[in-house]
């Protein structure tokens, strides 16, 4: 029971609290995650999200179905699924008059505003503890090796993700 | 028939949306305005603001609340289960498999490959984040809640839950200015993440 409740509170707070759909709940979920109940190592978290990234549909639910199973199998995963889904989808449908008022409100908008450095902070932090476990795992080379073409990949050549994490995954299940 | 057309419409939009929530939302438009019609461009654009304005993920805002329009409550089930439970299942399969085998040496190497390439994903998802804070909020502010996040959150170790919350009610009780509005409705057109 103690750990559906945790389930429970470890994916509601990122869905209630994370402005901006799923990716910007990546780094609030590693907080809890990681960070507060130790449920995965930063590597195993970065494991999941590289799978999560590679395969289709929203991110977030597709994280808290995972680690949710993991936790407490089946019925974790509807438990994690369910936190993160259900307290804005009542909101949004209780809220709807409301919301169709505000919904060009400047208010609103600069809330949406405000807590993007904070997010960024949050991403910039994961995206600095990956680079760090990687540097431990796999030296200096290496990292830098598959950080500049990973980048290159993504960023310059456009190619989907996907396939950048199933190259990644190739390369090192042969040379590392 | 309504239902099965509900579920094909948000199965195919969850497993063909690659990089999360948000980057489904013109597969959504597809399906929900140009195939079956159920809502026009203006009701589309209205339910994305909504989307926006709250919390939580994006895509299962969309397919709850465009299921209950359409079909009611069993409608709203029936769009969410179809976004996501395709998409998890796979994932805990896969992943599953692969915790299986961990002991392997080759799958060791993937999964230390993987982390540096999640950490530019990551990265790369900072700097957009940043970007857009830059337009919204301008230099100097941005800096300001930067350097406030990273005092907080990665020195004194506060909840990020709760420095989120309090820029949430500032915003809320913040008096308003015009000037900020014409800035607000800029970074508003732009957001998509």
């Amino acid at each position: 029971m103690i750990t559906y409740w945790q389930i429970f509170i470890a994916f509601f707070i990122p869905g209630i609290v994370g402005y901006g759909g799923g990716p910007a709940s990546i780094p609030l979920v590693e907080n809890e995650v990681v960070g507060r109940f130790g449920w995965m190592s930063v590597q195993q978290f970065s494991e999941m999200l590289a799978m999560a990234n590679a395969l289709p549909g929203p991110i977030a639910t597709k994280m808290a179905g995972y680690i949710g199973f993991q936790q407490g199998g089946v019925l974790g995963a509807v438990v994690g699924v369910f936190a993160t889904v259900a307290p804005s989808l009542i909101l949004m449908i209780v809220l709807l008059s409301v919301l169709n008022k505000f919904k060009d409100s400047p208010k609103v908008k600069l809330m949406t505003a405000l807590i993007r450095p904070t997010i960024a902070i949050l991403l910039g932090g994961m995206a600095f503890s990956f680079f760090q476990t990687s540097y431990d795992g796999v030296g200096i080379w290496q990292t830098i090796l598959l950080v500049v073409v990973s980048f290159i990949l993504l960023e310059k050549v456009k190619l989907n993700p996907a396939f950048v994490i199933v190259f990644a995954l190739a390369y090192g299940g042969i040379f590392l | 028939m309504t239902q099965w057309h509900i579920f094909i419409a948000f199965f195919r939009v969850g497993m063909l949306g690659y990089g999360g929530g948000p980057s489904s939302i013109p597969l959504v438009k597809k399906e929900v305005v140009e195939k079956y019609k159920w809502l026009d461009d203006e009701e589309f654009s209205n339910i994305l603001a909504l989307c926006n304005s709250l919390p939580g993920p994006i895509a299962t805002k969309m397919a709850g609340y465009i299921g209950y329009r359409v079909a009611g409550l069993w409608g709203m089930v029936n769009a969410v289960l179809a976004t996501i439970i395709p998409t998890i299942v796979i994932m805990i399969l896969l992943l599953t498999f692969l915790a299986s085998m961990s002991d392997q040496p080759w799958v060791q190497g993937m999964t230390r490959a993987v982390v540096p390439v999640v950490g530019v994903m990551l990265a790369v998802l900072t700097y957009e984040f940043l970007k857009k804070a830059k337009g919204g909020l301008g230099w100097v502010v941005m800096s300001i809640l930067v350097v406030v996040s990273v005092l907080l959150i990665e020195v004194a170790g506060v909840h990020p839950a709760f420095l989120i919350g309090a820029l949430l009610v500032y915003a809320l009780v913040k008096p308003h200015k015009e000037k900020e509005q014409k800035e607000d409705e800029k970074v508003r057109g732009k957001m998509s993440l």
